[in-house]
């Protein structure tokens, strides 16, 4: 961090204003250092979940730089002659044996390779619980939807990072994983069975895949993913961070510690935590044991396979799938116990992408809004976010179905019939839970408002009635109950030319369904009259 | 709750500092109350512990020197447990003693830092808390303007608008340049292969003995006892010089054995088991893992990779999972010496459906 340069020169020059100036004068970077240098940074721990997604991929970087050096993207097979025992000898790809001398003939090999893999898994963990605070805070809306997307894109490049990367070793576990890949590919209509020819240079599993992965994995999705995350960061600068309701906080301020120092101490002490504690793990853990599973083949494969944490839900989709959706007909192969998991996926995947736009549609909202919500002043869009995560769980636990089904004694179809119906009734569960707790914490926080929050104090009246004193609330604390935003259901009216348009209906629709049952916040005139309508 | 009689628009004219936003801007559906509580402004600031007590500040700061002192600790122990643990011996105890200690010195080095320096922000940087001003994102109207003007302008100057033959003969150049590098793409596979071709065709042909996975070594008839399953692939399979995984992926099998009677054999099929033995192909025909579970008492066979299972006793049809698809059988026979052969290939493309099988 360079010191701000001070433009009227000091009386006696140090070292650090003399090189301050001098790199000025040649990048004029002290208006840069101005404007972002004391830049209020709002502060909570939930901002802190992208943070660790971001320190999580410089570890990913720097350990999977250092990986290059030693990894061989070469399925020339050979015979294994490094110092595990038991695999010398072992026919191998070059992947695999310069995976396994990463592992056991490299000092600190295991240690790097280890840091490289978790801190992939926290990576992808990371962006989606960043997300779900994104999402629960309804920090999506103006003037960040754009921002939304460039980070939903960059949770999926995550993810392809992630299985590109797990695919390299060309061992047992990975290779099944290809497989898999392949099988579905081949499921696509039309295009599917040359896709997987081109992709994998000829019969699977041929001799190009991970040499082909592996531009992927560090050349082609590392430059997409800087690009984003650096176009993501410009953003956040650009529209200032989200804060909560608070006092003095509004949605024309921002309201914490200057970037310098103590955003930069905390965000960069931050870093290194992060990193100490991937270094931990690595350390005490480990991760895909490819030695235990041996070089690829494609007849062997034991059981309980799992894939990395986030392909999950894919292959817990496949699972679901009831026998025989498949056919044949006008003489081409449809086979819909793969095209449906895909589009099912396709769809999620794309409604969250787009949930921004349709949610700004539904409200005609067009303010820019700097404050986060508390989930609970959103009912329905913490309810369709509830859904959505019980969706998601619910065929992300399918990818272990049998894991389920034999650590807890239970048969494996008895487990994908319950999975199916949490994936299918589920979602809807999770609705309505979440909407009437949302809407009773509402009811709640009104109650505060109206009739100050319980003290403990019992106090006995002179006609012998017993009643507990409420304290009023202080402004302060009441202004966080009473400032979040609330929204009335639509009114159709006509246009300009006296129609009303079937996107009014829907909308209107939409409006009813997002709003019909909202809680209004308490006003001046409400606590004034001390009268509660709401019981 | 009672539904609101306005549209927000109405009550969006009534002025408010709910939320003080910009009002110029519709609010859409969102009500805006009259009578909403005003922001109560910032509350007094609260010093910290270390503002008020010097003693607790001197302790603060040498908690984060100590820290930093431990991180150099850290920083060298490990480089220390690099030379003091090495792993040349074979061994792979030494591996995860070397992993262990130098990782937890990294550790140390690392989390002394990351502590560290948090402290030093939250415990002695002085405390402040700034106050920005946010301004609309779009701009000033004037900004506006005159980037609307700046397309205006170069629309004006190069007739983009204007000259419409010369913008359309562009955009259609434009559309077909990058095709010539989708062909490039028929590349990625050897120019000489169809894949429908090579999906169609497995090693096994009349004659073919059935060999044990991996060693090669065929099977005799005798040797398979009721009950047993044998993993399988053609004889000659582990002396091909190319394409080994390839045509394994293709003709892996499995063998098994059960009681002639307890078998049902699709019609046509009678003879393609021997004497209660019959192979089936290995290779799973949901999306092509290899399906190696067998469960004797049931002749069930079980995909590991998304539980599909599939009857031996009934012609391997599915009984459960995602795979729509029998396992196709593979006719055996037995040759002259009592060897276990195939009498001819799979009469239909093993593994994974695809768009062109029929």
């Amino acid at each position: 961090m360079t010191t701000a340069p001070s433009a009227t020169a000091p009386q006696k020059r140090s070292f650090t204003s003399a090189a301050s100036v001098y790199v000025n004068e040649r990048t004029s970077i002290a208006g840069f250092v101005k404007e972002l240098g004391r830049k209020a940074f709002p502060d909570h721990w939930s901002f802190l979940l992208g943070e660790v997604a971001l320190f999580s991929f410089v570890v990913v970087l720097i350990s999977g730089t250092f990986l290059t050096f030693f990894f061989q993207a070469s399925m020339v097979e050979v015979h294994y002659d490094g110092s595990y025992v038991p695999l010398k000898g072992v026919e191998m790809s070059v992947a695999m044996a310069s995976t396994l001398d990463i592992s056991f003939d490299i000092r600190g090999g295991l240690f790097v390779r280890q840091m490289h893999h978790w801190a992939a898994l926290l990576f992808v963990a990371a962006i989606g619980l960043h997300m779900l605070r994104i999402f629960f805070t309804g920090a999506f809306r103006k003037p960040r939807e754009l921002n939304w997307v460039i980070g939903f894109t960059l949770f999926i490049l995550a993810m392809a990072e992630g299985f590109t990367g797990y695919s390299l070793p060309d061992d047992l576990l990975s290779g099944n994983g290809l497989r898999i890949i392949d099988g579905m590919v081949k499921g696509i209509p039309l295009i599917g069975t040359w896709t997987s020819f081109l992709l994998f240079g000829g019969e699977f599993p041929g001799t190009q895949i991970v040499g082909r992965l592996y531009t992927l994995h560090i050349l082609l999705l590392p430059a997409l993913v800087v690009a984003l995350v650096a176009l993501h960061l410009v953003f956040v600068v650009v529209h200032k961070h989200t804060q909560y309701a608070g006092p003095g906080k509004s949605q024309q301020n921002a309201v914490g510690p200057p970037i310098l120092p103590i955003y930069a101490a905390k965000a960069g002490g931050f870093f290194f935590i992060v990193f100490g504690v991937l270094a931990l793990i690595a350390s005490m853990f480990t991760i895909n044991p490819i030695w235990n599973y041996g070089p690829y083949d494609p007849s062997p494969v034991s059981a309980g396979t799992q894939p990395d944490w986030y392909i999950g839900f894919a292959d817990g989709a496949l699972r679901l799938i009831p026998p025989g959706w498949e056919f044949v007909w006008l003489d081409r192969t449809w086979s819909f116990n793969i095209l449906v998991p895909l589009i099912v996926i396709g769809i999620f995947i794309v409604t969250v992408l787009i949930y921004p736009f349709i949610e700004a549609w539904v409200t005609g909202d067009k303010r820019e809004h700097h404050i986060a919500d508390r989930p609970r002043n959103s009912p329905t869009r913490t309810a369709i976010g509830a859904a959505g995560v019980t969706f998601y769980a619910g065929l992300w636990a399918a990818a272990s179905s049998d894991i389920l089904a034999t650590h807890f004694s239970l048969t494996m179809e008895g487990v994908i019939h319950a999975l199916q119906a949490v994936v299918i009734i589920g979602p809807f569960v999770a609705y309505f839970i979440a909407k009437r707790v949302c809407i009773a914490l509402q009811k709640k926080d009104r109650e505060i408002v109206l009739h100050g929050y319980e003290s403990g104090r019992i106090v006995k009246l002179p006609g012998g009635e017993f009643i507990e004193v409420h304290q009023p609330l202080d402004e302060y604390d009441r202004w966080r109950l009473v400032s979040q935003e609330s929204y009335a259901p639509l009114m159709i009216r006509p246009n300009a030319r006296g129609k009303i348009t079937a996107g009014q209906h829907v909308r209107a629709a939409l409006s009813r369904w997002f709003f019909e049952d909202r809680i209004a916040p308490v006003t001046k005139g409400e606590l004034e009259s001390g009268h509660d309508t709401h019981h | 709750m009672a539904q609101d009689d306005h549209s927000g628009a109405e009550l969006a004219a009534a002025d408010s500092s709910h939320a003080a936003h910009d009002i110029a801007v519709s609010p859409g559906t969102a009500v805006i109350a009259a009578d909403s509580f005003e922001n109560p402004g910032f509350p007094p600031h609260r010093p910290r512990v270390t503002d008020q007590e010097p003693k607790r500040e001197k302790r603060a700061q040498r908690t984060v020197y100590t820290l930093f002192y431990l991180s150099i600790l850290g920083s060298v122990w490990a480089i220390a447990a690099y030379m003091l643990f090495p792993i040349e011996s074979n061994d792979v105890g030494a591996v995860r003693l070397n992993n262990m200690f130098f990782g937890l010195g990294a550790t140390l080095a690392l989390l002394a830092i990351g502590f560290g320096v948090v402290h030093w922000g939250k415990a002695i940087m002085a405390d402040v808390e700034l106050v920005d001003e946010r301004h609309p994102i779009g701009g000033s109207p004037e900004t506006q303007a005159a980037a609307v003007k700046v397309f205006a302008d170069a629309d004006r100057e190069s007739g983009f608008t204007r000259r419409a033959a010369i913008r359309n003969s562009l955009i259609g150049a434009l559309l077909v340049f990058p095709l010539p590098a989708i062909v490039l793409f028929r590349g990625f596979a050897p120019q000489d292969q169809m894949p429908v071709e090579l999906l169609s065709h497995t090693m096994w042909k009349k004659g073919t003995r059935l060999a044990l996975d991996p060693s090669g070594v065929p099977i005799k008839a005798g040797d398979v006892t009721i009950g047993s399953a044998f993993h399988v692939i053609p004889e000659g399979l582990q002396d091909l010089e190319h394409g080994k995984l390839e045509e394994k992926a293709k003709a892996a099998v499995l063998l098994m054995r059960l009681e002639p009677g307890e078998l049902n054999h699709a019609p046509g099929r009678e003879n393609w088991a021997y004497e209660g033995i019959v192979a089936y192909s290995k290779i799973c025909t949901h999306v092509g893992c290899p399906v190696a579970l067998y469960e004797q008492h049931t002749h069930h066979l079980l995909c590991p990779c998304h539980q599909s299972q599939f009857d031996v006793a009934n012609a391997c049809e599915v009984i459960f999972g995602p795979a729509a698809r029998p396992l196709p059988q593979l006719a055996i026979d037995v040759d002259d010496e009592g060897y276990l052969i195939a009498q001819h290939d799979f009469t239909e493309p093993v593994g994974p459906s695809f768009w062109e099988r029929n």
